[in-house]
């Protein structure tokens, strides 16, 4: 048993010595400056760096549309194959994995050739102004669009997850028995049931919106991540300093969700 | 339909049918079908259009375009096969890692006796296996890059380290890999039951014994579904290596993302496209492989 002990605590010793030296060393790597000692200055620069606050806005707000979005497809159609439709249940199934098999570079490349299409086939049809607006680069509602892809694998596992632990059937019989309607009981009885599958859906979403790059950067977008990587080139102890802030982020964020969630099995559907 | 009536008891199934049936036909199939629409528009036009780009060429006098397969003998031909290729390797060396080193990681924390520990390595893989793209690079590269903290104070460049290489990268990618491999991997181990190793130790096997005639037998689905799955992950993966080594690796995805980006030779505008294409294809085999892998192992979780 004793060296049955010693061979565990050298398999944890060794990684956690792996997982948290990168995060050590990216830490001192933004204090200790060499030549200038001990500072936080590359910290204290972020706030006042030309477009960190524009593209973290973009980022949230992209995250907030892209959250809204997809539980508003979501939820009723998972709801709805637990309350009667288990014919449909591969098809969304199928569906839902999907974005599985286009790797994110794969699936920009398509979209970059649809967007082309606007100026090539549409431009003398109204349907050119719809082109113009999903790619206004304010609010690009395309990057919305493509995020949604995205985030429907894990979307799917996260809420089937939780309605796996709850009879919806049941639950929505005693309402409609006690007089309410439909949509009431499904407001009022499933959904409060299904908050935790919610909240692991919103977050996994948010976590995928503010850390992706691959689109965003194709596409000629400026989000977060692609902010951090253009200041990359000039600037490398404030974007190893915002890369560690947003890692905090991150994982204060998913954190959260283990605790809240209760079970850390959710955070293992989030990958696929 | 048939699962209501024989689990309702017989007084209320008559009353509950009719309303069931009603709800059946108009609610569920109106429910799913933004979603179908959603997915059909923002996900099936572009690949629609890729797979359409993918066979096409446009002629540079005419403008005409027409069908070809050139576009794909082009994908495997040259710098293209050589990024593929380099994707592939870079991808299966880090799963196989990945998976050789996740497992007894794994196995360490289920065989422990802690709950907080077993909580806390689950909670962190969930989250560093989510951790990829451009921070987990700069974090990587002040670490172990050119002038990272580890490179200057234990002087790497002298004995011959370079983190903007094959192994760099590979070094990288472990870092969200083995996590995804622990995850994958714990049930597994938690459907290994204890009764099975006493049985083969009351039996005079040695542990090698068990794991090489017992365990490994039973863990061979999902190790092998694991494997693919991180392969495929590893596979996709673009902002990680962008942000660190640029082109100094040949990958899949930074081809097409250089392709993407317009730079190509004339004529070869859409290889992009059949290299994605190659890339779906690839991804679609790592899923076909994965899937009936995954069902089989569920068996033994039971």
């Amino acid at each position: 048993m004793a060296r049955l002990n010693l061979w565990r605590w050298a398999a944890l010793a060794l990684a956690a010595l792996y997982f948290l030296v990168p995060m050590a060393a990216s830490v001192v790597f933004t204090v200790d400056v060499p030549g200038q000692g001990v500072t936080l200055d590359a910290y204290r620069r972020i706030l006042s760096a030309d477009g960190f606050v524009p593209s973290l806005l973009l980022s949230l707000e992209l995250a907030a549309a892209t959250i809204v979005v997809v539980l508003l497809l979501m939820v009723p159609a998972t709801v709805a194959l637990r309350l009667g439709s288990p014919r449909l249940r591969p098809v969304v199934e199928v569906v839902c994995s999907l974005p599985l098999v286009v790797p994110p570079i794969a699936f920009v490349a398509g979209i970059a050739t649809v967007l082309k299409w606007g100026p090539e086939h549409f431009s003398r049809t109204p349907l050119f102004q719809t082109f113009v607006a999903i790619q206004d680069p304010d609010f690009p509602v395309v990057l919305v669009l493509a995020y949604v892809v995205m985030a429907l694998p894990f979307v799917y596992r996260a809420l089937d997850a939780g309605l796996r632990a709850v009879d919806v059937r049941t639950l929505v019989e005693a309402a409609r028995s006690c007089g309410a309607s439909l949509p009431r009981a499904l407001v009022g009885a499933v959904l409060p049931n299904l908050r935790g599958a919610l909240l692991n859906a919103s977050f996994l979403t948010l976590a995928l919106v503010l850390g992706e790059f691959t689109v965003a950067s194709l596409l000629g977008y400026e989000p977060f991540a692609v902010w951090i990587y253009a200041v990359g080139g000039s600037q490398a102890q404030m974007s190893v300093a915002v890369s560690v802030l947003s890692l905090f982020l991150t994982w204060a964020l998913l954190l959260a969700l283990a605790v809240l969630g209760g079970r850390s099995r959710t955070a293992s559907a989030s990958r696929g | 339909m048939t699962t209501t009536f024989t689990k309702a008891p017989a007084d209320v199934a008559p009353a509950a049918a009719p309303r069931q049936r009603r709800r059946r036909r108009t609610g569920g199939p109106l429910a799913v079908l933004p979603l179908l629409v959603f997915v059909a528009i923002a996900f099936g036009l572009p690949a629609l259009a890729m797979l359409d780009g993918a066979f096409t060429v446009k002629d540079q006098a005419t403008g005409a375009s027409s069908y070809t397969t050139a576009n794909l003998t082009g994908s495997f031909q040259g710098a293209y096969l050589t990024a593929l290729t380099g994707s592939v390797k870079l991808s299966a060396v880090s799963a196989g890692l990945a998976t050789l080193l996740g497992l007894p990681l794994a196995q360490a924390v289920v065989t422990s006796r802690s709950r907080a520990l077993r909580e806390a390595v689950l909670t962190a893989s969930g989250v560093l296996a989510n951790f990829g793209g451009v921070p987990l690079a700069f974090a990587f590269v002040a670490t172990l890059g050119n002038s990272g903290v580890l490179t200057r104070h234990l002087s790497l460049t002298e004995h011959g380290w370079d983190l903007y290489s094959f192994w760099g990268l590979v070094v990288v990618y472990l870092y969200f890999l083995i996590p995804l491999m622990v995850l994958t991997i714990t049930p597994a181990l938690d459907g290994l039951r204890s009764q099975w190793r006493e049985a083969a130790r009351n039996n005079g096997a040695t542990t090698v014994q068990y794991w090489r005639h017992v365990a490994l037998p039973v863990l061979a689905p999902s190790l092998l579904g694991g494997f693919v799955l991180l392969f495929g992950s590893a596979f996709a993966a673009y902002a990680t290596a962008a942000a660190m080594v640029g082109s100094a690796v040949p990958l899949v995805t930074l081809q097409i993302a250089d392709a993407i980006s317009g730079n190509v030779l004339v004529g070869q505008e859409n290889v992009a496209l059949a290299l994605s294409l190659d890339m779906v294809l690839i991804a679609g085999l790592v899923m076909a492989v994965y899937l009936p892998l995954q069902r089989r192992s569920a068996r033994w979780l039971a």
